[in-house]
């Protein structure tokens, strides 16, 4: 017999007389405020990440601000062009290999959600947000959510997401706390980031 | 301490050991008193806690009501996006495909993300085997790695040790692995793991081929989740060509939106954050990003035995939080060592049996008995797992799978003794009279001075023996508790005779 057939007649043994429980499971719903945005950028902060608040006319400066001078940066092929404005020197993602990546110093992108609770951006790695590697190996990871773009809790953000997309949940920088638990930042992917939350409404 | 968790001693033994190290029961009492710290913090921020337990706790259950067609589900979904699907009965199946995969590229070496599952079925040791060197990336791993030296935690695998072992450890050891420490070291913190982030950057930026495991697997979407802090975890997941994720047959969520209840469950139980800072999720290939060939190993090794125990079956929730080991009693005194297995504490004392099935070897058996029954794991844990009532349950087929022995068991023999001494009133009456006598005796022939200078007997004489094998027993006072009634009539004032 098959290692497939023979598990799954294993398992099969083993539930036998169970019932099957047919209906997903609804989870309690999730936390609410009423100003996600402002409660996201105050978790995000938490992490010692630098959030920056701004509105759409200040968006090009503030992503130059937020890039030492000299840094080399990197940006995805579909980066909004008012945020490209702020880094035009920067280099255009063509499938750098690993090693190119590691040369540059800043990556700058979109993402595709932010959870308030938690203080979490999450990308879905499209067009503005690109490749995994891009947001990895690059030390200093700029990103621009809009305030449109916050949600309050895990469900909410869970429920818009494309399970068919790779995803990046990120909530603060890289860290680790193996050391006697003594948290420490920077580990493996960014040791800093900065996000820019770009006001809808004025 | 070194070599491998199989043949150790069994868990009193160990304990006992564990016990006498005074600088792991520091390392130990730090970092579980911190963590309990945090987690209570954040744990208490959620409004509905308990209601979200109990979600979570439903939604794997019912992966497991009907696992083999979740199981079938999810192989159909993985298929579907371009991931390969392999079946394990068992450890040597499993790492025989890894190898298989890994010699099909011709690759000498691979990185890991930390995982329990390749742990607990020795994938570094077989890989190294065939010629190829695993190499873990977690900090914690690359320390225990480097030390040559078992994990101890499920969260932070090296937790028994401090900041100027670790040190010690990457002067002498990372020069043998690839990039050396630099001469410079010292033991802060930060240092030291940038000391580990550029000593494992080359090998990320060279890897060809990574392992992981998953903290959850969509049936539903196919989709595998991966849990970390560090970014490792997304260096592997990402910049190799080729992935292979071997992943237990319990992980199984049965649908997208049922992750929710975990993704919000488990961060918050296991290390105290709102959310970890990475996790990742992937649904077999993306063309043009991450890796472009994906395999998924399915594996059983003694998970459908549990799956089959109707006490034990909750076990398979667990989620590997180690919440439960960060507030168990036992566990903070006598560090993950003791237990001799990949899963320690309160989880591990329940799940080695369930998978290994009892009365096949000592160390296993000891396992359940390692516990003081008060529940602390039960309260904690997000996915509401009965320890305590699995622990039971498993005590009594440890009895039954050792009925037909010639030599009971010890803990048999202790039950048996304590049961004798505690069962009948006139008895123990009138072996508290003894006991003042013997008290007397033992307290200047056998007694060890216990925490905070009580003395202590570490063997009692007679049926009682094997009580005291593995528990230290407060030397009786001179005088029992009876004889110092009838003396004072229970006055308080009376000045403590037995002490
Ligand atoms: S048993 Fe519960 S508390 Fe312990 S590791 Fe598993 S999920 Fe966490």
């Amino acid at each position: 017999m098959s290692a497939r057939d023979e598990i799954l007649r294993r398992v099969r043994e083993a539930v036998a007389g169970l019932d099957p429980d047919p209906d997903p499971v609804v989870a309690p719903v999730g936390a609410t405020t009423a100003d996600p945005v402002a409660h996201f950028a105050e978790r995000v902060a938490d992490y010692r990440a630098v959030v920056v608040r701004v509105v759409a006319q200040g968006l090009a400066q503030a992503v130059a601000e937020a890039i030492p001078a000299g840094e080399r940066v990197v940006v995805p092929p579909g980066l909004a062009e008012e945020v490209r404005a702020g880094v035009p020197e920067a280099i255009v993602d063509d499938g750098l290999t690993a090693a190119d990546l590691d040369a540059v110093d800043a990556v700058v992108t979109a993402c595709r959600v932010g959870i308030a609770e938690t203080g979490t951006l999450v990308l879905d790695h499209t067009e503005d947000q690109g490749r995994r590697a891009l947001t990895l190996v690059p030390d200093r990871h700029v990103c621009v959510v809009r305030a449109d773009q916050v949600v309050a809790d895990v469900p909410d953000a869970v429920a818009l997401l494309d399970p068919d997309r790779p995803l990046t949940w990120i909530s603060g920088p890289s860290a680790t706390s193996d050391i006697e638990l003594d948290r420490v930042e920077g580990v493996h992917g960014p040791r800093q980031l900065h996000v820019i939350v770009v006001d809808t409404e004025g | 301490m070194t070599g491998t968790f199989v043949g150790m001693p069994a868990f009193p033994e160990a304990a006992r050991a564990a016990l006498a190290d005074t600088q792991l029961r520091h390392n130990l009492a730090h970092a579980t008193a911190t963590i309990r710290g945090k987690r209570a913090a954040v744990v208490g921020e959620v409004e509905d806690w308990e209601s979200l337990r109990l979600a979570g706790a439903a939604v794997k259950d019912r992966a497991l009501r009907d696992l083999d067609q979740q199981l079938v589900t999810l192989e159909e979904q993985l298929t579907a996006r371009g991931a390969t699907v392999h079946w394990a009965r068992d450890a040597a199946e499993a790492n025989a495909i890894v190898a298989d995969v890994a010699r099909a590229h011709a690759v000498e070496e691979v990185v890991k993300v930390k995982s329990m599952v390749t742990q607990e079925i020795g994938l570094n040791e077989a890989l190294e085997a065939e010629g190829i060197a695993a190499w873990e990336t977690d900090l914690a791993e690359l320390i225990v790695q480097l030390g040559e030296d078992l994990p101890s935690h499920i969260l932070v695998p090296a937790i028994h040790r401090n900041r100027a072992e670790i040190r010690d450890i990457f002067r002498r050891r990372m020069a043998t692995a690839g990039r050396p420490a630099p001469a410079d070291l010292t033991d802060e913190p930060a240092v030291l793991a940038a000391a580990a982030r550029e000593h494992l950057r080359e090998k990320f930026l060279r890897a060809k081929m990574a392992v992981s495991g998953a903290n959850f697997a969509v049936a539903d979407t196919g989709t595998l989740v991966v849990v970390e802090s560090e970014g490792n975890g997304r260096m592997c997941l990402t910049l190799p060509e080729v992935l292979v994720s071997v992943v237990g047959i319990e992980k199984v969520v049965p649908t997208w939106a049922e992750l929710d209840p975990l993704l919000r469950l488990l961060p918050r139980s296991s290390t105290g954050e709102r959310m970890n800072p990475y996790t990742s999720t992937w649904s077999g290939v993306t063309p043009g990003d991450g890796p472009q060939e994906v395999h998924v190993v399915l594996l059983d090794n003694g998970r459908s035995r549990a799956l089959a125990d109707d006490v034990g079956r909750q076990a398979l929730r667990c989620i590997r939080c180690s919440a439960c080991l960060n507030v168990c009693p036992v566990y903070e005194r006598t560090g993950g060592h003791a237990y001799g297995s990949v899963y320690p504490g309160p989880i591990g004392a329940i799940l080695n049996p369930l998978l290994k099935g009892t009365g096949v070897d000592e160390q296993t058996d000891a396992l359940p008995y390692a516990s003081s029954l008060c529940g602390a794991c039960f309260e904690a844990c997000p996915v509401r797992i009965d320890i305590p009532e699995v622990l039971v349950e498993l005590r009594s087929q440890v009895v039954d799978s050792h009925r037909e022995d010639r030599v009971p068991k010890p803990e048999t023999a202790a039950m048996r003794g304590a049961g004798w001494m505690f069962g009948d009133a006139a008895r123990w009456a009138r072996l508290g009279r003894v006991s003042g006598l013997v008290g007397r005796v033992l307290g200047r022939v056998g007694g060890r001075a216990g925490p905070g200078g009580r003395r202590t007997l570490s063997r009692l004489p007679g049926p009682a023996a094997a009580w005291t094998d593995a528990r230290d027993l407060p030397a009786p006072p001179r005088e029992s508790f009876r004889a110092w009634w009838r003396r004072t009539d229970g006055r308080l004032d009376e000045e403590d005779q037995g002490r």
